[in-house]
This record gives C-alpha cells, sequence and structure tokens, in this order.
C-alpha cells in the first residue's frame, strides 16, 4: 500500500485514502442532485396541493409525486447512506475502500436504476406513486430501475462489512469499531435484510408487469413491500443516529458517556423494528387482529426504547464535552455556549428535537391498532413521514454536509453566513408543513389527492373549514423548505465547485 | 469518541442517570407495550377482523343481489339501498365509484361487507373519519352500528389512477 495514496485532513484529523474519498464524493454529488430533482418535485406537488395555489393539471401530479417519493426517498438518502458507508468503514478508520471497483459497480447501478426511474415515471409510464400497489401496473422498465437500484445499494451496504474486515487486517482497528462505524453497521445489516425483501417483491412484480407471472396477491405485495418499504426507513435512523454522534464527536468532542448503552440501543434496532413493519395493514383484510398486534405491539415499543436512548445518550454526550471546554456556570450555560452558528452543530440538534417530537411521538400514536383506523391513508400519515425523514433524516444528513465538504473534497464552505441559518430556515418550514399536514389529516383529508374539493365527482363533499388554515400551514411551510433546500443545494455544489480549497499538511 | 475506536473494555455499568433515564423509559415502553393489547380485548375501537377471498364477479353479484331486493331509489344514477339488519350488506369499490348508496338505521348493527373489483381503493368514512382498505379479491366485514344520523360521505383515499379525486360515494343514516 503506497503511503501517498493517503492524506492527512488537517482539519478533522482523518487519514484518508484516494479510493474512499473518491467514493464518499461521488455518492455525495449524486445524492445533492436527486435532492435537488425530489426538492424541485417537492415544490410542484406542494403547489399543487395548496388549495389555493392548485399549480400542476391532473395528470402531472400524480407523476411528479411518484418522483418526490422516487427521489427524495429512495435515491438521496440512499446515495447519501452509500457515502456514509465508505465515510465510516473506512475515512475513520484511516483505511482504505478495499475492492474500490465494487463500490464502483454499486454507484453505476443506482445511477442507472435511478435513471431509469426518472425516465420512466417522467415519460408518464408508470403513475404508480412510490409504493406501486399491484395490480396497478405500470412499465417493466419501472420495476426494472427499481431492482437495479436495489441490487446497486445491496452491494453498497455488503461493501461496508468487507471493508470492516479487511480494515481490521490492517489494523485500521484492533477490537471494537468507533460508535458511528458500530450505527453504520447496525445500518447495513438492516439495509441487507430490507433490500431483500424488496427483490422478494419486486422480481415477481417485474415478471408479473411482462405478463410471465398471472397475478401478485395484493396483500401479499402490501405485506412483502412495507419488508422493503418500513424498514428500509430504519436504515435511515440507524444512519441518522449515527450521524448524530459522529457530529457530536467532531463539533465538540462529545465522546459516547457510556458505549454499553449506545451499542445496546443499535442492537435493539436491528432485532426489534424490522419486525414492526404491519402498522401499514392494521386496516387491511386477510392478516388476523392477534398477528397485527403483536407485531406492532410487541416489536415496536423495543425499537421506541433504544430512540429514548440515544435521545438521552447524545445531548448527554454534547453536554459533557461543553463542560468540560469550561462553560460549567449554572444548568444551562453549556447549551447557551454551544456553537449555534454551526450548520452541523445546529442542524444535528434541529434534526434530533423534530425527529423525536414530531416524527418519534406521532409514528408510535399512529402506529396503534385504535388510533390507526382513524389516520390510516390521511394526510397525518404524511405529515408523520415527513417529521422522520425530513425533519429527522433529511437535515441530519444536510447537517453532515457541511463537515464532509471541508473533510472529504477539502474545500472550504461558501456563504458561511447564509449556511448558518440554512437548517434553522429548512427545520422551521418543515416542521411547520409537518404540523400543518397531520392537522390536516386529523380532519380527513386524505393523502395522494388531486383535488380535496372533489371537482367532478358524483356527489360534493367538503371537508370542516379548520382544514383551509392547516393546509395554508403545509404550504407556506413547504415553501420555507424548499428556500432552505435550495439554500444548501446551492451552497453544497457552491462549496465543491468554488470552496477555497483547504491548505494541505 | 464516535469516530474512534473505544477504550478495550467499554462495557461498563450504567450511570445512575443513565439507570434512570432507561428505567423510565423501559416502563413507559412496557406499558404501551402491554396497553394496545389489552384494550383490544377491553376495548370496543379495533379494525375489523373478519375476510373472505371472494372473486370480483361473485362479489358483484352479491351487490346486484341486495339492490334487486333492497332498492328504495336513486340518486345521480346510484341506487339508493335500505338494507335489513339481519342480512349481509356489500359496498363495490371500483374506478372510480363506491356503489351503491346505503341507507342505514341508527342504532342498528349492520354487517359491511367491502371488497374492489379492480385496484385498492381506500374507503374513507367522512366526516368521522374512519379509514379501512378495500382490496381486490378479499371480502373484508365491518360490524357498523351508526350512532348518529345524517348525512356521511365516502372519499377514496387510496390512489388509484387519474379519476381518484372524483370517487365520492354517499351515505344515510336516519
Amino acid at each position: 500500500m503506497a503511503n501517498t495514496d493517503f492524506r492527512l485532513s488537517s482539519l478533522s484529523g482523518l487519514k484518508i485514502h484516494k479510493s474512499a474519498q473518491a467514493l464518499v464524493q461521488w455518492n455525495l454529488i449524486a445524492a445533492f442532485a436527486t435532492l435537488a430533482v425530489g426538492g424541485l418535485m417537492a415544490l410542484l406537488v406542494l403547489l399543487t396541493r395548496w388549495p389555493s395555489v392548485h399549480l400542476l393539471p391532473l395528470d402531472y401530479y400524480y407523476r411528479f409525486l411518484t418522483l418526490h417519493g422516487i427521489d427524495a426517498l429512495l435515491a438521496w438518502i440512499i446515495f447519501f447512506e452509500i457515502a456514509l458507508v465508505h465515510f465510516t468503514s473506512a475515512v475513520i478508520l484511516g483505511t482504505r475502500s478495499y475492492i474500490s471497483w465494487l463500490g464502483w459497480v454499486a454507484f453505476a447501478l443506482m445511477l442507472i436504476g435511478g435513471g431509469l426511474i426518472n425516465t420512466i415515471v417522467i415519460l408518464g409510464r408508470a403513475d404508480v406513486m412510490f409504493t406501486s400497489y399491484v395490480p396497478l401496473k405500470g412499465d417493466p422498465m419501472y420495476y426494472l430501475g427499481v431492482i437495479l437500484f436495489a441490487v446497486g445499494a445491496l452491494i453498497g451496504f455488503i461493501h461496508f462489512f468487507i471493508n470492516i474486515v479487511l480494515s481490521k487486517r490492517d489494523g485500521g482497528y484492533k477490537k471494537s469499531l468507533p460508535l458511528g462505524s458500530f450505527g453504520l453497521a447496525a445500518a447495513s445489516i438492516i439495509g441487507i435484510l430490507t433490500l431483500l425483501h424488496g427483490a422478494g417483491i419486486f422480481l415477481p412484480t417485474f415478471l408479473w408487469s411482462l405478463d410471465i407471472l398471472p397475478t401478485i396477491d395484493p396483500s401479499a405485495y402490501r405485506l412483502v413491500f412495507w419488508g422493503l418499504g418500513h424498514s428500509s426507513q430504519q436504515i435511515n435512523v440507524c444512519a441518522m443516529v449515527a450521524v448524530w454522534y459522529m457530529t457530536s464527536a467532531f463539533v465538540v468532542g462529545g465522546k459516547p458517556v457510556n458505549e454499553k448503552l449506545s451499542r445496546t440501543a443499535f442492537v435493539l434496532y436491528i432485532l426489534f423494528i424490522n419486525l414492526a413493519s404491519e402498522h401499514h395493514l392494521l386496516v387491511d383484510p386477510v392478516l388476523s387482529n392477534w398477528h397485527k398486534v403483536v407485531n406492532t405491539s410487541y416489536m415496536m415499543h423495543l425499537a421506541v426504547l433504544a430512540s429514548m436512548i440515544h435521545a438521552f445518550a447524545i445531548p448527554a454526550s454534547m453536554e459533557v464535552a461543553l463542560r468540560k471546554q469550561g462553560h460549567t456556570r449554572g444548568l444551562f450555560e453549556w447549551l447557551k455556549k454551544a456553537p449555534w452558528g454551526n450548520p452541523a452543530f445546529s442542524g444535528v440538534v434541529i434534526s434530533i428535537v423534530l425527529f423525536g417530537f414530531l416524527g418519534g411521538i406521532t409514528g408510535v400514536i399512529f402506529g396503534t391498532e385504535q388510533f390507526s383506523i382513524i389516520r390510516h391513508n390521511t394526510f397525518a400519515i404524511t405529515g408523520h413521514f415527513h417529521g422522520t425523514v425530513v425533519a429527522g433524516t433529511t437535515i441530519a444528513f444536510m447537517a453532515f454536509t457541511y463537515l464532509l465538504i471541508p473533510y472529504i473534497f477539502n474545500k472550504e464552505i461558501i456563504w458561511k453566513g447564509f449556511a448558518s441559518v440554512q437548517p434553522w430556515l429548512y427545520g422551521v418550514g418543515v416542521a411547520t408543513l409537518s404540523i400543518g399536514m397531520m392537522s390536516a389529516g386529523s380532519f380527513g383529508v386524505p393523502r395522494r389527492h388531486y383535488d380535496i374539493t372533489f371537482s367532478g365527482a358524483p356527489f360534493s363533499f367538503t371537508f370542516d373549514p379548520a382544514i383551509d388554515m392547516f393546509m395554508s400551514m403545509m404550504g407556506v411551510g413547504g415553501v420555507l423548505a424548499v428556500l432552505g433546500g435550495v439554500l444548501y443545494i446551492v451552497i453544497a455544489f457552491g462549496s465543491i465547485i468554488f470552496g477555497k480549497k483547504i491548505e494541505q499538511q | 469518541m464516535a469516530i474512534h475506536e473505544p477504550e478495550r473494555i467499554w462495557w461498563n455499568p450504567l450511570s445512575k442517570d443513565e439507570r434512570i433515564w432507561v428505567a423510565v423509559a423501559l416502563i413507559w415502553m412496557l406499558v404501551s407495550f402491554i396497553f394496545m393489547p389489552i384494550y383490544h380485548v377491553v376495548g370496543s375501537q379495533n379494525p375489523p377482523s373478519t375476510t373472505y377471498a371472494v372473486s370480483a364477479d361473485d362479489f358483484d353479484k352479491l351487490v346486484q343481489n341486495m339492490i334487486d331486493k333492497r332498492k328504495v331509489g336513486e340518486e345521480n344514477g346510484f341506487p339508493v339501498v335500505h338494507p335489513d339488519p339481519s342480512e349481509p350488506v356489500f359496498v363495490k369499490a371500483s374506478m372510480w365509484q363506491w356503489y351503491p348508496i346505503l341507507e342505514l338505521e341508527k342504532g342498528k348493527t349492520y354487517d359491511v361487507h367491502l371488497s374492489s373489483m379492480d385496484i385498492l381503493h381506500g374507503f374513507s368514512l367522512q366526516p368521522v373519519n374512519m379509514n379501512i382498505m378495500a382490496l381486490p379479491g378479499y371480502d373484508y366485514v365491518m360490524k357498523l352500528t351508526p350512532t348518529s344520523t345524517g348525512e356521511f360521505h365516502i372519499v377514496c383515499n387510496e390512489y388509484c389512477g387519474v379519476g381518484h379525486h372524483t370517487m365520492v360515494g354517499k351515505m344515510y343514516v336516519k
């Protein structure tokens, strides 16, 4: 191994190998690009659902909503996670990304798959939504795109284990992985299980769309699809929590107060969260109530326990670190003196608070058997997952970007002032959007719906007028979030292209 | 630090603060964990659980039989049916209508059978906001006892193609 392939990042003290650097960089660039597309779709869909604007024509609404789900939920987040796979299994261990061609194969498959899905959906050949419930049929190429993307992601997550095994041989670590890597190990395990569910359902669906298989049972599809669809959100949770810990370490020097506790919590995620995806099926026919109750009640709460543990351990690590820096007066001096101007820090704090209070709590509530019936498929569900994957995962990843660009791209962040308000703008926007959606949903407003005034329907129905305020809340919050998102994309690409180069050591 | 390998021995006992937090969280979760099944038994808010497999044709015939027997009127081309509580009641979802219009009586308990003729639909009864899924090939039976009179609407809340937003049905309780 030639030492010239390594460089020392002066800001982070990380020893970065060329192979890992390139893989992290390109996965990040793909993530930024897909978020830009997903965000544009978000704006168009938002301005259609906001009744006082109602922008798009009918066909385009469902088309762009499908694309919004694919790009903002699937592509942006998974590309970022594969970047994190290489960051945690190579960069922070100070070793290389082994068999780097495999990383590029994964990247290429994800790129081709993602490109294929985007093309087919834009051509209007698969207005099937992110969930593509059978027997609603899209173009076979749509399913092929999903399969290619998923196989790429699967290889990406497998790469994590190749890296850590070989890194140990080369002395990257002696006995235990750093906690950040451990979190991504949990994410990768869940990722592999999840993507196998994906293969289990998308391969037959692909064959069905080619008329090779006669039928797919719609109920079985929903069961296995949510093995992919919900469990994959737990990859996001693990990766997000790992990002919380790592940001605390990089920015304030936070040390996990008890490694045993934090690691046990990650193991709880692996064991229980994968099994608890039947809350999507609580008001479905076929499965018995007890089947659903055991799955959602028993399994879910042990995973929630893990989140409760992280919710304690991460702020605690920040507090301990900041107190060590001398901010010891009173109960809260450490909180006042925390680096709030640093978008990496403020972004992670916003992510923790919003994920817990908006996404987490509503998830636990809506996932109970007795509540599901008054929330299922309403706009409240959309509000819930914008609280988790957007206000939680996306903001955490945005925050971490402000560290990855200097560390990995070796460029300074441009527009520091704008960057320091970006997480606040985005956070306030998404929180408002999410609360607006949840409130409108509690009045029965459906999700994925072109026109809640039901023009052209045989019977006229009007929702409680209170929803006007909540739909406007969603609209205003959404526009703020889009502004924050545009700022993020401009800063990310701007820094990579025009940012001042950081002096090498 | 989360970015460095921990000390050789990291399986250390928890501090007092951590023990208290974990204990409180665990108790809270255990309460949530047992309360949902308990409420399943003692409460009366459970989603329906009776299911049959049924073909679209057979279900369509059942709907038609009920209409032939119990039709009391017509509205916008939709038959209005006043079923007897002793007989099963059928509601059919298809692209893009809820068929027929039911006229139920307050305080009587009905077995309402729900199925889809084509793709997935979402039965969303407004303004009470009660939501259950209609799947093709499956008959989902809910016990329904109307507790207030008036006019109700059934909105579709599972995406079912370009006509999705026009899929509105009606139900009366007398």
